[in-house]
């Protein structure tokens, strides 16, 4: 392979330019990304970035003097994929991207790794938000400061950390969710519901199970109006509904795609040549039996060696166990970590601390194995049961 | 030098933490050695002596850079710089660490309480 393009400048593209690199690829090495920035991190954005600890410049991810030796495409979108003078599905030259500059770049090996983008409600209203890139960071903290009362849409892990951001600064947060418990699909229902007690301690109001019907106001956001006829006041709005993968680029393409770009244990597409990393792809994991888009910081740091060593053999390597998922997430100054994969009807169990002290570690477990989990200022237990994760119970 | 615990409560394998400042951690290996570095990881906010602890490396719990004890030197991103080494001193059955007169690499937004 005598040259690669990398799709999307962020954390997933920037681990997959390292791992070639230190996978001995000597080539030409291309990357190209939508924004202007260089690749930084995204989870201070909801965190230390939004209360201003930490500056634009903490958040960069390349190292002091990091050179590996790429041509940086940066603040120009990828529109397609495809092959120079294809002749038919699969069959033709080299790999071709190209871009919204009406340019193109020709490599052998294609890196997908263009993330996702945050889901939106429509409207246009000032005042509503979402957040995803430096910029919206920016923005919603210009409009938190001297904001009075915040309304979250989503109880999901952004929203809960806006949500804590914003009780730092004495504004009244309220969290509306459609599921009867918050972060039930990460988490399941039950420890959903234990970490809806940690909001509630601080003063936030969330309500459950409560569709949004509109957002009210007159060029800018006044309140928001549910379903059940409930109005919320609001000054600032959060929309904190998930993220799809950012994939209609590929429209067109060979390239197969489902909730994001489908790829098999490894990190291959169904096109030869081309891999798929980080928040926009969906791998096949075989202890689950089905793909699975992961949306956290470190499969998008981790998966790309594994998605290089595919790409660089030709898709002969076999791939090494997938790591299972894992996250993290800071409120009130309480470290929630969860590793593993949880679905309805998992027994769960608190093996150490208890709920009512909001720091404890739970168990999930599913037909005799350990499937996931969940600390809550449990540091120390997580690091050795996170190991366990896809172990039959009682294994050691 | 300062005192961090009797040599018998830290067996082997095992990691602690003293309330310094900036704090530091103390690693008993399996091999039977000790080694102190700065309990905060380079990267962020996260206590290395709550890592996994392999061979002479901790494995920060939050982002799994590994750390080198006996060099302090990180194998990974996310941390790019190495974490501060101490000296350990045990005299009369005591863990003693002798901290570092080297500025701490500390993350961003952590600051020492005299700084
Ligand atoms: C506010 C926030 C907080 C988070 N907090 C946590 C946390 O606490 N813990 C955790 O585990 N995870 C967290 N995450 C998730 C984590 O940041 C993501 O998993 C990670 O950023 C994924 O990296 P990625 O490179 O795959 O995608 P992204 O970071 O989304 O980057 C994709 C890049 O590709 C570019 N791109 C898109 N389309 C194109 C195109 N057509 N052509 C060229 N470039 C394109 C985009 O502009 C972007 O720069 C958080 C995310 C956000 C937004
Ligand atoms: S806090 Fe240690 S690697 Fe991120």
């Amino acid at each position: 392979m005598k040259s690669v393009a990398i799709v999307g400048a962020s954390l997933a593209g920037l681990s997959a330019a390292r791992a070639l690199r230190a996978q001995g690829f000597t080539g030409r090495l291309t990357i190209v990304g939508a924004e202007t920035h260089r690749p930084y991190d995204r989870p201070p954005l909801s965190k230390e970035f939004l209360t201003g600890r930490m500056t634009t410049a903490d958040l960069a991810l390349e190292g002091d003097g990091e050179d590996l030796d790429a041509q940086w495409r940066l603040g120009v979108a990828a529109t397609g994929l495809d092959r120079v003078g294809a002749t038919g599905p699969g069959r033709g030259g080299p790999l071709r991207v190209r871009l919204a500059d009406g340019s193109a770049v020709e490599a052998d090996g294609v890196v997908i790794a263009t993330g996702a983008v945050a889901r939106t409600l429509g409207g246009g209203l000032a005042g509503v938000h979402t957040l995803r890139t430096i910029e919206d960071a920016a923005a919603l903290r210009a409009d938190l400061d001297g904001a009075r009362r915040l309304v979250v849409i989503g109880a999901g892990f952004i929203g809960a950390e806006v949500a804590c951001v914003a009780r730092s600064l004495g504004i009244e947060v309220t969290i509306v969710e459609a599921a009867a418990a918050p972060f039930a699909r990460a988490l399941g229902p039950e420890m959903g519901a234990a970490l809806a007690g940690l909001h509630e301690d601080h003063g936030v109001r969330l309500i459950c199970g409560a569709a949004v019907r509109t957002l009210t106001g007159d060029g800018r956001v006044d309140g928001v109006l549910l379903e059940d006829g409930r109005r919320l006041d609001a000054d600032v709005v959060l929309v904190g509904i998930g993220a799809r993968p950012a994939v209609d680029w590929l429209d067109g393409s060979e390239v197969k795609i489902g909730d994001g770009v489908l790829c098999d244990s490894g990190g291959a597409t169904s096109v030869p040549g081309v891999v798929a990393v980080g928040d926009c792809a969906a791998w096949f994991d075989p202890a689950l039996g089905v793909h699975l888009r992961v949306e956290h910081w470190t499969g998008a740091a981790r998966r790309p060696a594994t998605a290089a060593r595919t790409l660089l053999s030709g898709g002969a390597a076999v791939p090494e166990p997938l790591a299972p998922p894992y996250l993290w997430s800071d409120q009130y100054g309480m470290r929630i970590q969860f590793a593993g994969h949880t679905m309805p009807g998992d027994e769960v169990s608190v093996e150490e601390g208890d709920l009512a002290s909001r720091s404890f570690l739970a168990v999930y477990r599913r037909e005799g194995r350990t499937v996931a989990v969940l600390g809550v200022d449990q540091p120390r237990s997580f690091t050795r049961w996170r190991r366990r994760v896809n172990e039959p119970v009682g294994a050691r | 030098m300062i005192p961090a615990c009797p040599l018998s409560a830290l067996p082997r394998g095992e990691a602690l933490r003293i309330e310094t400042d900036p704090p530091i951690a103390v690693f008993h290996t399996e091999d039977g050695e000790l080694y102190a570095v700065d309990d905060t990881c380079t990267h962020q906010d996260a206590s290395l002596a709550d890592g996994w602890l392999e061979g002479c490396e901790v494995e920060c719990p939050l982002h799994a850079s590994r750390f080198d004890l006996r060099t302090g030197e990180v194998d990974a991103p996310p941390a790019k710089l190495p974490v501060r080494t101490h000296q350990v001193v045990v005299r009369d059955e005591t863990i003693y660490v002798v901290p570092s007169d080297l500025p701490p690499n500390l993350p961003p937004g952590v600051r020492t309480g005299s700084a």
